[in-house]
């Protein structure tokens, strides 16, 4: 058989026919076709649906790849059987193209690939990085949950200041919060020796159930301040008898501080020291598997220290209520107290009252009539009887005066009566009071007053008289021989002071001066264990040698008290018996404002005519060299009553001079101005005194008073 | 009595007033106060003896501290003297100013001394018309009722 070979265009296939295989190909080339056509179409479909594909060029790159992969298979359809030169044409460029799609696909895959690969990846760290805020956004919640639950808590316990209620309070809060099954609280004894069930959350009635202190279990739970899990096999948990057949819950304890008042000190923060813990035991529901968590336990050691800070507040207003309900008490015990004493001192204000008058009237009575019995015809007897009587009677007068006086100044409703008066008068009468007593007794009374002692004075006239009587009085009363000296001067710095009474301390200013007087006395002396005894009321010293003084004792007292009331002082002085004593006071006097001074203006006095001559006739010499203060005090002694003789020289003083002269004033011109060296000098040189010039009438006057009394002048300008 | 009153009325303003300048202190009136019928004239005459004494005593300080060398103890001599008279009648700022002098002297101050010197001139002069007028304002009070008041 032979073929005939025409020429045409076609292509052989390139192995035999075989018909089964043949058919097996085509077939298998179409589906494959078809596949690689839906596969583009299934693609497209699914990522048009979807929204999230990045690599749309790839799927375009893909497509054509899978397109032309379909293409040639398709193709291939054609060559199996004889087929035209067209044919293989198309074949051989869809060939080429699928070719060059598909190593363009191979390499971008490359890099595609782990692109693919890499979203995987993050795909799996953003799920892990997602359960992981989960968590943590659980663990959140819890702790929130948990503070809200403190809060509570905490708001509940600080509503109530009453002890009892704020532990109840915070074993109800926290059971109910933490759910637990049951709640203690422990509180240690007075002794501090045990620790006691005080408060239970299901427990009605607690026994009183006490544990000792020095449990290992409680020194652990107490030595932090952390909640600590026991067992609870341990006494304190150990509360009621074991209900479940299971296990019992886990117990956690944990330390309660009883802060004490005295524990709040500014610089030391109660930190270890002596303090006095209770204990707070929490039990879990036994027969559950919960366990307890860090956040419950914080939770509680929280609540504990709230506990604590509650108590302690409540603590401390207890006790202020207590001191407030004290004070309260003693007011009004105070009150009464005082509504009681001006009870009494009314009463006794209208006793003496009523008594004022009721025993001066007799008393007058028997004085005025006994002194008119004197005045009768009287033997001797009856004289002396009459006059025993009005000397007692006058003493009982003078008792009675210085009782209702000294009543009056005890109970502080004496008043001073102040005014200005002068004070060199006021001694000066009282040397005319003494002086007629003193002569009788043989004494000799000396009177001496400071230069610088202000002629007025503002203060309690009466009363001053009254003190300087009463002291100088009882220095002539306990004299029997020798002399009184009274000196008055103002009270400097550097005087003496009273070596009993310390604190006094008298402080002149520009309105005030301080008098000081010294009453000095040669008499009986006084020993030193009774002189405290002289200004109490009533006692008169045993000691005395004259008895019938007819002092009442109540003299000194109101002397101290006068004294006192002129913001001064009075003190007695005694070296003992026979050495005679020394009674010195200090009194606070005012200055007078119209000053007798040149520096203000001055209005000139009317001159008042002196008629009496307080020294008629004493023959005076006046030796001075200037003529105008030879006039001038010539006629300064003439108008005092003196016969007055002057010369101008030493040399006529000499020889005029006599017997007759009393007193001679003689003149001095000194160089230099200093006028104490000179009086020092004068006196050294014998002279009784020194004045300086310009001289005033009265300073003349009493100059020559004291020149004629005591033969000396202290006081000089 | 117009007349009377206002010239006491004078009399009282001007005695207050040299009282208030300083030129009489309380001395003046001690003299007023010796004065009385007894002695009727005796401040007139104490004044006029302290007016002789102190031109005297002003004459003899001006010859000595006019001389080549001063005896300073003479001039302390006299300012005392004049010191002395000025304070017994009550005529204050003339003893102030003899009170400074004696100090100067004390010095042996020249200067001061001259200085001194021409003050209590001063004062003296012008302590002798304000006395001088006094008498006189008194005179004619005196004229007008025939007596002084001494206020």
């Amino acid at each position: 058989m032979s073929v005939t070979m025409e020429s045409c265009n076609c292509v052989e296939p390139p192995w035999p026919a075989d018909e089964l295989l043949m058919k097996y190909q085509y077939i298998s080339d179409f589906f494959i076709a078809l596949a690689y056509f839906s596969i583009p179409l299934e693609l497209i479909y699914f990522v048009k649906k979807s929204a999230v594909f990045p690599y749309r060029w790839v799927l375009v790159q893909f497509g054509a790849f899978i397109v032309l992969c379909g293409a040639t298979h398709l193709i291939n359809l054609w060559t199996f059987g004889m087929h035209s030169r067209t044919v293989a044409v198309v074949m051989t460029t869809a060939k080429v193209l699928t070719a060059v799609v598909s190593c363009a696909t191979a390499l971008m895959l490359v890099h595609i690939i782990p692109d693919l690969l890499s979203v995987k990846t993050r795909e799996i760290f953003l799920k892990n990085k997602a359960a992981e805020l989960d968590r943590e956004m659980g663990l959140i919640r819890t702790q929130e949950e948990t503070g809200r639950h403190v809060r509570m808590l905490t708001h509940e316990i600080r509503s109530t200041l009453d002890r009892h209620t704020i532990l109840k309070t915070t074993l109800v809060e926290l059971g109910r919060t933490l759910a637990l099954e049951e709640c203690a609280l422990w509180m240690p004894t007075r002794t501090g020796l045990e620790l006691q069930l005080s408060y239970t959350l299901r427990h009605q009635n607690p026994v009183e159930f006490t544990v000792p202190i020095q449990l290992p279990v409680i020194n652990q739970v107490i030595s932090t301040n952390r909640a600590v899990k026991i067992s609870p096999n341990c006494p304190v948990a150990r509360l009621r008898p074991l209900a479940g057949k299971y296990m019992p819950g886990e117990v956690v304890a944990v330390r309660v501080p009883l802060l004490h008042l005295s524990n709040f000190h500014i610089n030391d923060w109660p930190e270890l020291s002596t303090k006095r813990y209770a204990l707070m035991v929490l039990m879990l529901p036994s027969d559950s598997a919960r366990q307890w968590h860090g956040h419950e336990l914080e939770l509680v050691e929280v609540v504990a220290d709230q506990v604590a800070v509650a108590l302690s507040h409540a603590a401390i207003l207890e006790e202020s209520m207590r001191a407030r309900d004290l004070l309260m008490e003693q007011n009004v015990a105070l009150d009464r107290a005082r509504r009681e004493a001006e009870t009494a001192i009314r009463a006794r204000n209208d006793f003496l009252a009523v008594m004022n008058h009721e025993m001066r009237t007799p008393m007058h009575a028997i004085i005025a009539l006994s002194s008119l019995l004197q005045e009768t015809e009287l033997t001797p007897e009856q004289r002396l009887m009459v006059e025993t009587i009005l000397k007692s009677g006058n003493l009982l007068a003078t008792l009675i005066n210085d009782v209702l006086d000294l009543s009056r100044l005890e109970d502080g409703s004496f008043q001073l009566e102040i005014r200005t008066f002068n004070l060199h008068a006021l001694f000066r009468e009282l040397l005319n009071l003494i002086k007629p007593i003193a002569s009788v007794k043989k004494l000799s009374v000396l009177l001496s007053l400071a230069p610088d002692l202000p002629e007025y004075a503002v203060g309690d006239e009466k009363r001053l008289m009254q003190i300087i009587l009463n002291v100088v009085g009882n220095a002539v009363k306990f004299t029997k021989e020798g002399s009184i000296s009274i000196t008055a001067f103002i009270e400097k710095s550097e005087s003496l002071r009273d070596p009993r009474a310390p604190e006094f301390f008298p402080v002149p200013s520009d309105s005030h001066f301080y008098l000081r007087v010294h009453v000095k006395d040669s008499g009986s002396g006084i020993t030193p264990q009774d002189i405290p005894k002289l200004f109490t009321k009533f006692a008169q010293s045993q000691s005395l040698a004259t008895r019938n003084s007819g002092g009442s004792g109540l003299g000194l007292a109101i002397c101290k008290r006068f004294v006192n009331l002129m913001e001064g002082h009075i003190w007695i002085e005694s070296e003992g018996l026979g050495k005679g004593c020394t009674a010195i006071f200090i009194v606070k006097l005012g200055i007078p404002e119209r000053v007798n001074e040149s520096k203000l203006p001055f209005v000139p006095k009317v001159p008042t005519i002196h008629g009496r001559t307080n020294f008629p006739g004493l023959k005076v010499l006046v030796m001075d060299d200037n003529g105008v203060n030879r006039t001038v005090t010539k006629e300064l002694l003439v108008h005092l009553g003196c016969d007055v003789t002057t010369v101008s020289s030493g040399d006529e003083c000499l020889q005029v001079v006599s017997q007759e002269h009393k007193v001679v004033f003689m003149d001095i011109s000194v160089p230099g101005n200093t006028d104490r060296v000179t009086k020092e000098n004068c006196l050294r040189l014998g002279m009784d005194g020194v004045i300086l010039k310009p001289v005033s009438v009265d300073k003349m006057r009493s100059v020559l008073s004291e020149l004629l009394d005591q033969q000396v002048v202290f006081g000089a300008q | 009595m117009e007349g009377v009153l206002q010239l006491q009325r004078q009399l009282i303003d001007y005695t207050t007033s040299l009282y208030n300048e300083g030129f009489l202190d309380d001395q003046f009136t001690q003299l007023q106060q010796l004065q009385d019928e007894s002695n009727p004239d005796f401040v007139v005459e104490v004044v006029s003896l302290f007016f002789e004494d102190s031109e005297r005593l002003l004459n003899e300080l001006s010859k000595a501290l006019d001389q080549q060398s001063v005896d300073f103890k003479k001039v302390d001599a006299h300012v005392h003297q004049l010191k002395g008279s000025s304070s017994s009648i009550g005529a204050q700022r003339v003893q102030r100013i003899c009170i400074a002098f004696r100090n100067y002297c004390e010095e042996k101050n020249i200067e001061g001394c001259l200085k001194s010197l021409q003050q209590v001139k001063n004062e003296y002069s012008l302590v002798k018309n304000k006395l001088e007028s006094l008498f006189k304002l008194q005179q004619q009070l005196s004229a007008a009722c025939g007596s002084i008041p001494m206020e």
